[in-house]
């Protein structure tokens, strides 16, 4: 059973049709890559599923629970209780981090455990340090998120993400908000958490790393799925005119 | 020199008033002044516009008038239709300023509320945070650094307009540095009672400026 299912899901913005029926299931241990122009849809359609907005349309399924009440329409959300749950189960790690700044490192990784999940303030601290070595920031745990460079930061945002032990987590383009010489540390550690089966959803503009991390690909257009499948399909064996021509566009940036 | 020793333990007693005063108006304005921040912001209209008719009374009439509406207002009140009850001087100026300054408090909580950017709020909630997790753990520490400043202009502000308070017969500090400026015959006591006022005014400059200082350690 997929650990995403996402089904005919529309979202419109007023008389704006932002997103058109997008349907896409995903595995648990699996990374998925969601790519295209601006505007596309790519990142409404992650804070769809993360309930940052709500959908007019379709379904979606998180570890088997129901964001919205299967059939209705139009759409009615789950219970508070569910909805709370599905939320718990995804972490987003946002394109400018939102760290808070008024918290050392340490605390913004346990803040959530100790405060949503009842975690003791010990084991919260002893977790946070050990995501922080895997983060490959040791020392950094009293400094606050200013005193560190942007690249330090998003890593300490995913940590922060990791620490509520989500079972998916999500992506909205995680490095552009960075130098270009920054954005290499952070693929490297999305790279590791894939090795380690985590279960992603990346949007990204990477398009290298797209392809190299994924095991499944969607390409956006307009508010549709315009192509889906493995790396090797939407990158070399597509002819969809619509993606070749996003695809050339990038190979010439 | 005789006379200043003789003066000053008036004066100081005025100034005990003052001190009351400034006191009992910021332990209650300023609880008061967040919660009508966080009314204006409602998004039920039927909140919103008395809160936004509320402030804008306070801010747009003297505080000269309204301590003697509070204080005259509920005396005839309780005296002609035999309802309510009547302010005594002291609470009456009490409660004057506290509720104007919570207008104007309200506004710079306001202002610092809104400058917390979304993406704090959606990372508390992608986090799983209540809504009074969020606003008292995340979003209030960042509003307290930056209203800091605009606040310490409020409060020196206050520190002045205690003087007010003579309106209803108040012997606050300078109601008594007037009655004594009769008495010697000579404005010398109002220059001393300026003295207070401006060493109070310096000291509290200091715990500002200590405050912003402690506050500095992020950005």
């Amino acid at each position: 059973m997929p650990i995403l299912k996402v089904s005919h899901v529309k979202k419109s913005f007023g008389s704006l049709d932002v997103l058109k029926d997008i349907s896409f299931e995903l595995n648990a241990g699996e990374v998925l890559s969601i790519i295209g122009p601006s505007g596309s849809g790519k990142s409404t359609l992650l804070r769809c599923i993360t309930q940052l907005e709500t959908i007019d349309g379709g379904e979606v399924q998180v570890d088997g629970k129901d964001l919205v009440i299967p059939g209705s329409n139009p759409v009615k959300y789950s219970p508070a209780k569910v909805l709370r749950d599905i939320r718990l189960s995804t972490g987003l790690v946002f394109q400018n981090f939102n760290l808070f700044p008024h918290l050392t490192v340490l605390q913004n990784l346990t803040i959530a455990p100790v405060r949503v999940l009842g975690i003791s303030r010990e084991q919260a601290r002893e977790t946070g340090r050990r995501l922080l070595k895997r983060m490959g920031l040791e020392g950094k745990e009293k400094s606050y998120p200013c005193e560190l460079s942007g690249g330090q930061q998003q890593r300490v945002s995913i940590a922060r993400a990791l620490a509520m032990n989500p079972k998916v987590l999500f992506f909205d383009e995680p490095t552009s908000a960075l130098d270009p010489e920054l954005t290499g540390e952070i693929l490297k550690v999305i790279k590791k958490l894939a090795e380690e089966k985590m279960t992603m959803v990346i949007v990204t503009h990477e398009m290298a790393f797209a392809r190299d991390v994924a095991d499944k690909v969607i390409f956006m257009d307009g508010g549709v799925v315009v192509e889906q499948g493995t790396p090797e399909h939407v990158f070399r064996e597509s002819g969809n005119e619509r993606l070749a021509s996003f695809l050339s566009r990038f190979s010439q940036s | 020199m005789s006379d200043l020793s003789s003066l000053l333990p008036i004066l100081w007693g005025g100034f005990c008033t003052t001190l009351a005063i400034f006191g009992l108006t910021l332990l209650f304005s300023i609880p008061l002044g967040l919660l009508i921040a966080v009314l204006k912001m409602s998004k039920w209209r039927l909140v919103r516009y008395p809160v936004s008719f509320y402030i804008s009374v306070m801010r747009g009439t003297p505080l000269l008038l309204q301590i003697v509406a509070i204080y005259f207002g509920s005396y005839y009140l309780s005296e002609y239709s035999g309802i309510g009850f009547s302010f005594d001087r002291f609470p009456a100026v009490i409660v004057a300023f506290s509720i104007n300054y919570a207008a104007y408090f309200a506004e710079i909580f306001r202002g610092g509320i809104q400058s917390v950017s979304k993406g704090q709020y959606e990372a508390a909630y992608m986090l799983g945070m209540t809504r009074s997790q969020t606003f008292f753990r995340i979003i209030l520490p960042q509003v307290v650094k930056r209203v800091v400043p605009a606040s310490a202009n409020e409060v020196i502000t206050l520190v002045k307009d205690t003087s007010l308070a003579q309106v209803i017969a108040v012997t606050e500090l300078f109601a008594l540095a007037k009655k004594q400026q009769a008495a010697y015959a000579s404005i010398y006591p109002l220059f001393v009672a300026g003295v207070f006022y401006y060493v109070a005014n310096l000291l509290l400059s200091a715990v500002f400026a200590y405050l912003e200082r402690k506050l500095n350690y992020y950005k």
